[in-house]
């Protein structure tokens, strides 16, 4: 640990990497805590895992990777979201069929990409590590987004999220909603594909919200622990993974998923605990 | 058009089917404002049907529905929705006084939380339902019958109209099922009731009139209904029983 302080005040990509984890944490924070509480953690796989396409053809054309992700990413939000929308009936199948699709067709384009590609392997498992201070600013921008919508139409997300029948009563537009909520979902996988990579996207986007979850009894604590513990584990796991040099996404999510597990076994001790009769 | 004055409520000739067999069959139906309605039928006669029709989240396949004098999904807002079964999960990380707080979306600014107003007609409507002290409580640590209050809560809190109640007691044990009875009897001097039960010995001493549904429509005076009139809907092999102990 003190070797990791020492080299982050010397070496500033550790500085980039530190902010970037930070900067998703609040994504993961907010955005997880809808995905956690509405039960959409296969619609997040599937959005998460066909970013490989828009990736792959950004590579491919010479477009920066995280343009491409980003599109890609609300694309299948949208389509995913239609799907859901208008053919229930399917859904699974439909999901896992754009999960599949998506990655065929960014391996594709990676495979005919001229040159050496090493880039497929930070695509899946990111290396936040290599994050460009540059895009730092993209990263807080998001951000900003994120909160900007989540904090205008907080009850209206809130509703949605909750009962979405009563929603529909009450007046709010349900389906446009439920499609801007998918897109939030988007945009943070795009975040959090820098730090972690799209094959493990998922588990930073349920585990912290997840954790929270086990303790708050609201969901604006829910967003503030979940993104709490998302910059513990972040920067946790890049100060653990620094001296003994491993891969810094994994040692995040093995952490998180550590945590997860602990809390899952604590809470229920605790709950047994106050059920019992005094 | 030819809306009556004083009807709330009115379907003409609406027929509804999920898969092709009619569940709701060419039902006429008046309510009138200030009127509190039983609609009694067997299950799967299409009760909980006929709510979704006039609450706009079915449309009828033939005939027309008005509300207010409007389209039924024109009208939402100014209806109450107490649903049989809840449609959100009791895991939620939310306490009853956020939940009965989103019954007033569709009230007041597009944008923002909520405000103060907001939060003084929820603890009147929790006030009303007798639930004050539930107010910080998380809703996956409710009773049934705690549950159920809230929903009724959640219900007035936007002080609607027409109040819409499916079932609205088939949780709850007896004493609170005359509370909220009683608690509608009194509402009703400003709102029009729907309340569909499967019990009508016990709604017939507070309702105005009984709608019995089974695919098709009667209505009968509650001073009207007698051993005829429910074999009728029910078949042969029923008794009443006296609810009142």
């Amino acid at each position: 640990m003190h070797e990791f302080l020492a080299a982050l005040s010397e070496q500033s990509f550790l500085r980039t990497a530190l902010a970037a984890g930070l900067l998703a944490s609040i994504g993961c924070g907010i955005v997880g805590s809808f995905v956690v509480v509405k039960q959409i953690g296969y619609l997040a796989g599937g959005i998460a895992h066909s970013v490989l396409g828009g990736m792959g053809a950004a590579h491919y054309f010479g477009f920066p990777p995280l343009a491409g992700a980003l599109i890609a990413a609300v694309i299948s939000a949208l389509l995913i979201g239609l799907i859901r929308l208008h053919w229930k009936a399917a859904e699974d199948t439909l999901i896992g069929a754009l999960w599949a699709i998506g990655m065929a067709i960014g391996i594709m384009f990676i495979a005919k990409t001229p040159g050496y590609s090493t880039d497929l392997m930070s695509y899946l498992f990111g290396n936040i590590l290599l994050v460009p201070p540059r895009d730092l600013w993209i990263m807080a921008a998001l951000d900003v987004l994120l909160i900007g919508a989540v904090g205008l139409f907080y009850r209206q997300f809130l509703a949605v999220a909750f009962d979405e029948e009563f929603a529909d009563l009450r007046g709010v537009p349900v389906p446009v909603f439920y499609l801007v909520l998918l897109c939030l979902v988007a945009v943070t996988v795009v975040l959090l594909i820098q730090v972690v990579g799209l094959i493990l996207v998922i588990a930073l986007l349920t585990l912290p919200a997840a954790i929270a979850g086990h303790y708050v009894q609201s969901l604006n604590m829910m967003m503030i622990g979940a993104t709490v513990l998302g910059g513990v584990f972040t920067a946790g796991g890049l100060a653990i993974s620094y001296a003994p040099d491993l891969p810094p996404g994994p040692t995040m999510i093995l952490l998180a998923g550590g945590a997860y597990i602990a809390s899952a076994i604590f809470s229920r001790i605790l709950a047994t605990r106050r059920a019992r009769p005094r | 058009m030819t809306s009556r004055a004083n009807a709330v409520i009115e379907l003409e000739d609406v027929s509804f089917s999920y898969t092709g067999i009619a569940v709701v069959d060419r039902v006429d139906l008046v309510v009138e404002r200030g009127e509190f309605l039983g609609i009694v039928g067997p299950n799967a006669g299409g009760k909980s049907t006929l709510l979704k029709l006039i609450l706009g989240l079915l449309k009828p396949h033939r005939g027309r529905i008005r509300v207010l004098g409007r389209e039924p999904t024109q009208a939402q807002r100014a209806i109450g929705y107490v649903p049989q079964h809840p449609s959100f999960s009791r895991d939620f990380p939310i306490t009853v006084e956020q939940a009965v707080l989103l019954g007033r979306l569709g009230t007041g600014r597009l944008l923002g939380g909520f405000r103060r107003a907001d939060r003084i007609a929820v603890q009147r409507a929790l006030a009303d339902v007798e639930g004050e002290n539930l107010s910080r409580r998380p809703i996956r640590t409710l009773s049934g019958g705690q549950l159920q209050r809230v929903l009724l809560a959640r219900a007035l809190v936007s002080d609607p109209e027409i109040l819409i109640l499916d079932e609205p007691t088939a949780n709850i044990d007896q004493r609170l099922e005359y509370d909220i009875f009683d608690k509608l009897r009194e509402l009703q001097a400003h709102k029009t009731i729907l309340v569909v039960s499967h019990d009508i010995g016990f709604i017939s001493s507070y309702v105005n009139r009984v709608a019995c549904i089974n695919r098709t429509l009667v209505c009968h005076r509650t001073d009207a209904i007698d051993g005829r009139v429910i074999r009728e809907m029910y078949g042969d092999h029923v008794r009443m029983v006296a609810h009142r102990h």
